[in-house]
């Protein structure tokens, strides 16, 4: 039994460690969060992952990571952190005329 | 045909190449039967997908050689009638694929030692000098190195695990041990294939397979079984008394509604 386990509650001790899955659809994409599973470890959970998430042919590579690892934003500063960028519409540069070799910007 | 008439069952051709054909497909269906007997049923939903997933390979590698071996007898029997229409004796399957599922611990210990065995058999049947038995090997041997190390990947957290996760793969090795012996048992069906470049004998697989699986033994730090007298022979078939319910239900829907499709 490792450390995180032992250390957790009694309510989560006895339960594998949550895993965020990210999949790569093919070559030159950025992998793309897909959702999560259990595993017991990082090597079961890029196991489990394969299986549950690119049966379908959905991917070329997959990255797993604790979900407890992860730093996220407080909901609570969601007014404070996003909604200023509301009225800031001269930040998308979309101000100049672009040469016309230059497509998806 | 009335509902209550039951298809008969089909005159298998008795040549070896057919016969060798059939004891890796066979090897592979009942794999799959037994896996797929897990669906909804394993430890945890993702480990529930990916048993299911196994299963599924594994079903579809015997349908490519029943569809093969339909066409080297020349009979006109395609892969349904191979997989569903045949007396239990007319089945060459390794005895070990047809137990009942057990526990997890056994199914692991069981995938893994089969699919170890399927995987050798798939790297070597690469240069079959049949060019269509050595292209469905290509494409099943990446299926088989997954199950190999799904299952070996289990078996060392079994060992590694709670008292009772070890208690249960204790129990599982031997049990399955004494039916591995089957494994390297070759005839004259091995022979003619060996003779042909058909494939190897299954004696030929014996030092590898000795060599994998223990291995992962030494990893799990499990002991090596003691080998017994006691001598298993689906691949002749000679069958243990597990196959018959089995059959019942796998050729129910087949025997009833011939040629059924949905």
């Amino acid at each position: 039994m490792n450390t995180t386990t032992q250390n957790a509650d009694t309510k989560t001790r006895n339960e594998w460690p949550l895993w965020e899955v990210f999949v790569r659809s093919k070559a030159g994409l950025d992998h793309k969060h897909c959702g999560s599973l259990h595993a017991p470890d990082a090597q079961l959970a890029i196991q489990l992952a394969r299986d549950v998430y690119t049966r379908r042919q959905e991917g070329t590579s997959v990255w797993v990571v604790r979900s407890d690892q992860i730093v996220a934003s407080d909901p609570r500063d969601k007014d404070m952190y996003f909604d200023p960028a509301e009225d800031k519409v001269y930040r998308h540069p979309t101000f100049y005329a672009l040469p016309k070799e230059v497509d998806h910007m | 045909m009335s509902a209550s008439t039951l298809q008969p069952s089909i005159q298998l051709s008795r040549a070896g190449e057919v016969t060798y054909l059939l004891r890796l497909a066979d090897t592979c269906l009942f794999m799959g039967q037994r896996l797929s007997e897990w669906c909804g049923h394993a430890p945890i939903l993702e480990e529930d997908i990916a048993m299911a997933n196994i299963a599924l390979d594994l079903i579809g590698q015997a349908r490519a050689l029943y569809a093969h071996a339909g066409e080297v007898e020349g009979r006109g029997h395609d892969e349904d009638q191979l997989a569903f229409l045949r007396e239990e004796r007319d089945y060459f399957n390794l005895t070990i694929a047809e137990l009942p599922r057990g526990d997890f611990a056994f199914t692991m210990v069981r995938n893994a030692m089969v699919c170890t065995w399927l995987k050798l058999m798939w790297e070597r049947l690469q240069d079959s000098s049949d060019a269509e038995l050595a292209g469905i090997a290509g494409k099943a041997l990446k299926e088989a190195r997954y199950h190999q190390q799904h299952a070996a990947d289990w078996v060392v957290r079994l060992a590694d695990g709670t008292d009772e996760s070890r208690r249960r793969l204790d129990a599982a090795l031997p049990t399955l041990w004494i039916y591995t012996r089957e494994f390297f048992d070759a005839d004259e069906v091995d022979e003619l294939a060996e003779s042909t470049g058909l494939g190897p004998r299954a004696s030929d697989l014996r030092d590898a397979w000795l060599a994998e699986f223990g291995a992962l033994l030494d990893e799990a730090q499990l002991p090596m079984p003691k080998d017994s007298a006691f001598r298993s022979e689906g691949r002749r078939g000679r069958h243990s008394e597990h196959m018959g319910f089995m059959l019942t239900e796998l050729q129910y829907l087949q025997r009833a509604y011939p040629g059924g499709a949905w």
